[in-house]
């Protein structure tokens, strides 16, 4: 994958070659297709038949098991490194995740505590109608 | 003051002022990338919406009741597989075969026709069953952000077909070089973003 990855960080060479971005071999591409086959057989597998009992454990794996493969999408696919475009697209790429996780994180904790406090529970309607005339 | 004597005393010194010229296309995969990364921020603004509603069935189906996990199981294969040809054309586009590079496009698009098809009988199935947009919180921010991506791999594919014209009539010139760099990016992140949408939509919804 770095064999020709060559990070030019100027367009001084005029021979029309596209920028410092590394490409894939035949190997790269074959060794990301074959972990990902395996990335998303294993949570299918454990989600249809069930192997552990705990939804919860259940979740927690699946979620690591996307992740991983998230990050071989990256690398094998995408080709993200750190030498790309002079850093820049790593640098796009992490900002781009710490909005993500603001973005998710944010809203599930706060909707999540709007659902719980802000519910008609039987605590207030029960007191409701007396507080009204 | 005293900086300036000393400078005017020294050699002069001497600024480019003229800018470089820059070749054609050079920056295109940055710009590109920065716009995947903004269209990451849309698809993550669907997955809140979706881990905020994705509970409200206001007492209509769940996932349990419309999920048919070996057709997704299909579906993110055929996915996968488009994702695996791309690379090949990729790979014959860097030794300049351009029918290699055509044979591995048309490969690529009818894997995607395949996966937008399957999802099409899927869709088409759960609003037969009453299971529409607008029955539900769910169902709406289900469809949402499945359907956007599904509309992603729609443009995917007509940008290929586009992409495939192109190199038909110019060959693997420079700018379609360009083009099918950007058009590799795309196909690859729609398939980092189906990641997410199997393992939080369909396998999390089963777990519920």
């Amino acid at each position: 994958m770095s064999a020709n990855g060559h990070a030019h960080t100027h367009g001084h060479d005029h021979h029309g070659h596209d920028d410092g971005h590394a490409h894939g071999t035949f190997g790269s591409y074959l060794t990301g297709f074959i972990l990902s086959v395996i990335l998303t057989a294993i949570p299918f597998w454990l989600v249809m038949a069930r192997p552990i009992e705990s939804a919860t454990v259940t979740a927690i794996t699946i979620m690591v098991f996307a992740a991983v493969q998230i990050v071989v999408h990256m690398i094998f696919f995408l080709h993200m490194n750190f030498r790309s475009e002079g850093g820049w697209s790593m640098l796009a790429m992490i900002f781009t995740i710490i909005l993500v996780v603001i973005t998710l994180t944010g809203s599930l904790w706060v909707m999540y505590h709007m659902n719980a406090n802000m519910m008609p529970g039987q605590h207030d309607m029960e007191s409701m109608p007396s507080d009204t005339p | 003051m005293s900086t300036a004597t000393t400078q005017a005393s020294d050699s002069p010194v001497f600024y480019e002022v003229e800018e470089h010229a820059h070749p054609e296309g050079h920056s295109t995969s940055l710009g590109f990338w920065i716009y995947l990364m903004s269209d990451c921020l849309i698809f993550a603004c669907l997955f809140a919406v979706y881990g905020v509603l994705g509970r409200n069935y206001a007492a209509g189906p769940g996932p349990k009741d419309l999920f048919d996990l070996t057709l997704v199981a299909v579906n993110t294969t055929m996915l996968l597989l488009s994702s695996i040809t791309y690379g090949f054309a990729m790979l014959a586009m860097e030794k300049d075969r351009v029918s290699a590079t055509q044979f591995w496009l048309v490969v690529t698009g009818l894997f995607g026709a395949a996966f937008l098809f399957i999802e099409l009988y899927e869709f088409h199935h759960m609003i037969a069953e009453g299971a529409t947009p607008q029955r539900s919180a769910f169902l709406s921010s289900f469809f949402t952000l499945v359907g956007t991506h599904g509309l992603h791999v729609t443009f995917g594919i007509i940008w290929l077909i586009t992409l495939m014209v192109q190199v038909a009539r110019h060959g693997l010139i420079t700018a379609n070089r360009r083009r099918l760099m950007c058009l590799s990016m795309f196909w690859h992140f729609l398939d980092v973003i189906w990641i997410g949408v199997f393992t939080f939509v369909y396998l999390m919804g089963m777990l519920r």
